[in-house]
C-alpha cells in the first residue's frame, strides 16, 4: 500500500528523526521526502510503501504518528495514496 | 507521482474547506421478505437489514480512516414498504416502520429511508395504509424516513395523494410537536421520485434496483466557494469553467470511497450522487457559494440565474468523474441545513416565492423550510401541488419538505439539531386554495409526457 505522510506545524529539532523511526519500527519503506519551511512553518510530504500483507499497518502507523505528532507540536496525518491519485490523476 | 501542490490541495479541501463524503448508502431489496403475516414479515426484514448492513459502518469507518476523509453518514435505503406490506394482514404499517427503525439502530447507521409510497397516478390499498400510518410512524420512530411520490411527467399529478399529504404533515407537525414538529423534517413528498437516490430523507430502493447496492452521495460547496474566490470579477464563463473543475474532483473522491465500499462489502456499486449539500457548519453554504458570484444576498434578483449556473456545471463537471451518476446530482438548497440560506431568510432577502422559483433550476425542491404552526393542510397540499408541477412540467424531480411548528409564527427559530439545522419560519400565502385542493382527480399527464 502507497502511503502519503504530511507534516505541518512549528519548525523544530528532530521532526524528521522522529517520523522516520516511527516509519522504520513499523516496517514502512520511505520512497520520496519533499520538505520546506513555507511562511516560518514546517512542510513535509512523504511517499512511502508499506508491506501488502501487512493488514492493519495503516491503523498502527497512525496511532503513533498521532501520538508523536502531539509530543512535538505539529499535525501529521498518514493517508492512502489513492485520494490524491483518484482527484489529481485521470 | 504526485506533486506537493496537488497533495496539499486535496488536505486543504478537506480540513479547510469541509470536503466530505456525505453518505455511503446501503440500498437493499426487502421484497424477498413478503408475508402474509405481519410479524413475520416485520422478523424477515430485520433479519435481512441486519444480515446485509452488518459491516456497513465499520467498513466506512475503515475508508474514512485510510484515505483520511470524513464520511459523515452511513445510511440504508429499501424498497418502498407499501410494495412490500401489501399482502398482509396489517391494518397499520407502523410495526414495519419500528422493525426499520430497530434494524438500522442494530447495525448502526445515522438513517433508515424507504417508508415509502409511490401513487403519482393511483393508490392501492396498500398505500393508503402506508400513508395513514405515516404520522405515527415518524413520531413513533427515531431514524426512520418517509416519502411520497404524488405525481411525474409521465403520470400528471395524483390530486387526491396532494390533498391527502397536506393533512398528513400537519398530523405528522401535531404529533411531533413536543420537537418542533420533528417527525416533518423526516418527510417528504415528490414529483418524479428517482430509485437510486442516496440522499435522506427521501432514500428509498426502486423495484428496478438488484438485490443490493451501494451508492455514494459527495457534498462539497465550500470547496466551490473556495474556489470561486479565486476567480472575483472574471467572466461567467470562467465561473463555469471553474466549478466543473472543482466538481470533477469532488466526484473523483466519491467514486473511490463508492467502488472501496463495494468491493470490501461485496455489493455492486450503484451510483454517485454528485450532490452539493450544504450543512449548517459555517463554510458549508450552496447559498454562500451564490453570494460568492456577486449576488449581495441570496434571495436576491439575479439568485436563480446563479443557481442555474452553478447546478448545471456541478453535474458537467461530475459526470466524467464516475462511471454511474445518477440519484439527484445537483445543488440542493434546504433552508435549515444551510447557514447562507438561515441568514438570507433571518434578514428578509429570501421568502417563499423566490425559493419556489429556485427550485425549477436546482436539483430537488423545496426544503427544509419551516412554517407557521396555523397554515392549514389545504395551503400546505397546494404549496406541494405548485412544486410538483414545476417537476411535472420541466421533466426534473421536485420535492417538499416544510415543517408546520405547532405554537411557532413567523419570524420565530426553530432548532432541529445535527445536520437537520435550525430555521427561522418564513411566510406562506395567506390566501386559500381550499376549494382549489378539494376538487382531487389527478392532473393529466402533460403533453411532453407522450415523447413515443
Amino acid at each position: 500500500m502507497k502511503l502519503v505522510i504530511t507534516v505541518v506545524g512549528v519548525d523544530r529539532v528532530g521532526i524528521i528523526a522522529g517520523v522516520s523511526n516511527v516509519l522504520a519500527d513499523n516496517n514502512v519503506n520511505i520512497l520520496s521526502i519533499n520538505q520546506t519551511i513555507m511562511d516560518g512553518f514546517f512542510n513535509m510530504i512523504m511517499m512511502c510503501e508499506t508491506p501488502e500483507d501487512a493488514k492493519n499497518t495503516l491503523d498502527v502507523v497512525q496511532g503513533a504518528l498521532n501520538e508523536l505528532g502531539e509530543k512535538l507540536g505539529v499535525e501529521i496525518r498518514a493517508q492512502h495514496a489513492d485520494i490524491f491519485l483518484s482527484m489529481h490523476r485521470i | 507521482m504526485l506533486s506537493i501542490e496537488n497533495i496539499l490541495e486535496t488536505n486543504s479541501m478537506i480540513h479547510k474547506n469541509r470536503l466530505d463524503v456525505r453518505t455511503i448508502t446501503m440500498g437493499i431489496s426487502l421484497l424477498e421478505c413478503a408475508s402474509s403475516d405481519g410479524k413475520q414479515l416485520c422478523d424477515r426484514i430485520y433479519d435481512r437489514i441486519t444480515k446485509e448492513a452488518e459491516h456497513l459502518v465499520s467498513t466506512g469507518e475503515d475508508i474514512e480512516r485510510e484515505l483520511g476523509i470524513p464520511i459523515i453518514n452511513k445510511r440504508i435505503s429499501v424498497t418502498p414498504i407499501s410494495l412490500v406490506a401489501g399482502g398482509t394482514n396489517l391494518t397499520s404499517y407502523v410495526s414495519i416502520a419500528e422493525a426499520l427503525d430497530r434494524a438500522a439502530k442494530t447495525v448502526g447507521v445515522n438513517f433508515i429511508g424507504g417508508f415509502s409510497a409511490l401513487v403519482t397516478k393511483g393508490m392501492t390499498k396498500a398505500d393508503r395504509i402506508l400513508i395513514d400510518s405515516i404520522p405515527e410512524a415518524l413520531a413513533t420512530t427515531d431514524i426512520v424516513c418517509s416519502s411520497v411520490g404524488v405525481g411525474s411527467t409521465k403520470t400528471g399529478i395524483n390530486m387526491d395523494a396532494v390533498r391527502d399529504m397536506g393533512i398528513i404533515v400537519k398530523k405528522t407537525a401535531e404529533l411531533t410537536k413536543d420537537n418542533d414538529a420533528l417527525g416533518c423534517a423526516k418527510l417528504v413528498i415528490f414529483c418524479n421520485p428517482v430509485e437510486d437516490n442516496p440522499f435522506m430523507a427521501g432514500a428509498f430502493f426502486g423495484v428496478t434496483e438488484g438485490d443490493c447496492a451501494i451508492s455514494v452521495g459527495v457534498s462539497g460547496p465550500g470547496v466551490v466557494k473556495h474556489a470561486l474566490e479565486g476567480v472575483r470579477g472574471q467572466s461567467f464563463d470562467v465561473v463555469a469553467e471553474t466549478i466543473k473543475k472543482t466538481a470533477f474532483k469532488i466526484t473523483r473522491v466519491g467514486q473511490l470511497v463508492a467502488q472501496e465500499a463495494s468491493r470490501r462489502l461485496n455489493k455492486p456499486f450503484g451510483i454517485i450522487d454528485l450532490s452539493l449539500a450544504p450543512t449548517p457548519a459555517v463554510g458549508d453554504s450552496v447559498a454562500h457559494v451564490l453570494e460568492e458570484m456577486g449576488i449581495s444576498s441570496c434571495g436576491a434578483h439575479g439568485t436563480t440565474a446563479a443557481l442555474a449556473l452553478l447546478n448545471d456545471a456541478v453535474k458537467k463537471g461530475g459526470l466524467m468523474a464516475s462511471s454511474h451518476v445518477g440519484g439527484l446530482s445537483g445543488a440542493f438548497i434546504p433552508v435549515s441545513e444551510d447557514a447562507g440560506m438561515i441568514d438570507a431568510v433571518s434578514c428578509g432577502s429570501l421568502s417563499l416565492d423566490k425559493l419556489e422559483a429556485m427550485t425549477c433550476v436546482c436539483s430537488v425542491g423545496l426544503d427544509m423550510i419551516a412554517i407557521p404552526g396555523d397554515t392549514t393542510a389545504d395551503t400546505i397540499s397546494a404549496i406541494i401541488a405548485d412544486e410538483s408541477a414545476i417537476g411535472m412540467i420541466n421533466n426534473k424531480t421536485t420535492a417538499v419538505r416544510v415543517i408546520p411548528v405547532p405554537g411557532k409564527t413567523v419570524g420565530e427559530m426553530v432548532e432541529f439539531g445535527g445536520l437537520l439545522g435550525y430555521a427561522p419560519i418564513i411566510e406562506v400565502s395567506p390566501y386559500s386554495a381550499a376549494e382549489f385542493i378539494a376538487r382531487g382527480g389527478r392532473i393529466p399527464a402533460p403533453i411532453r409526457s407522450l415523447t413515443n
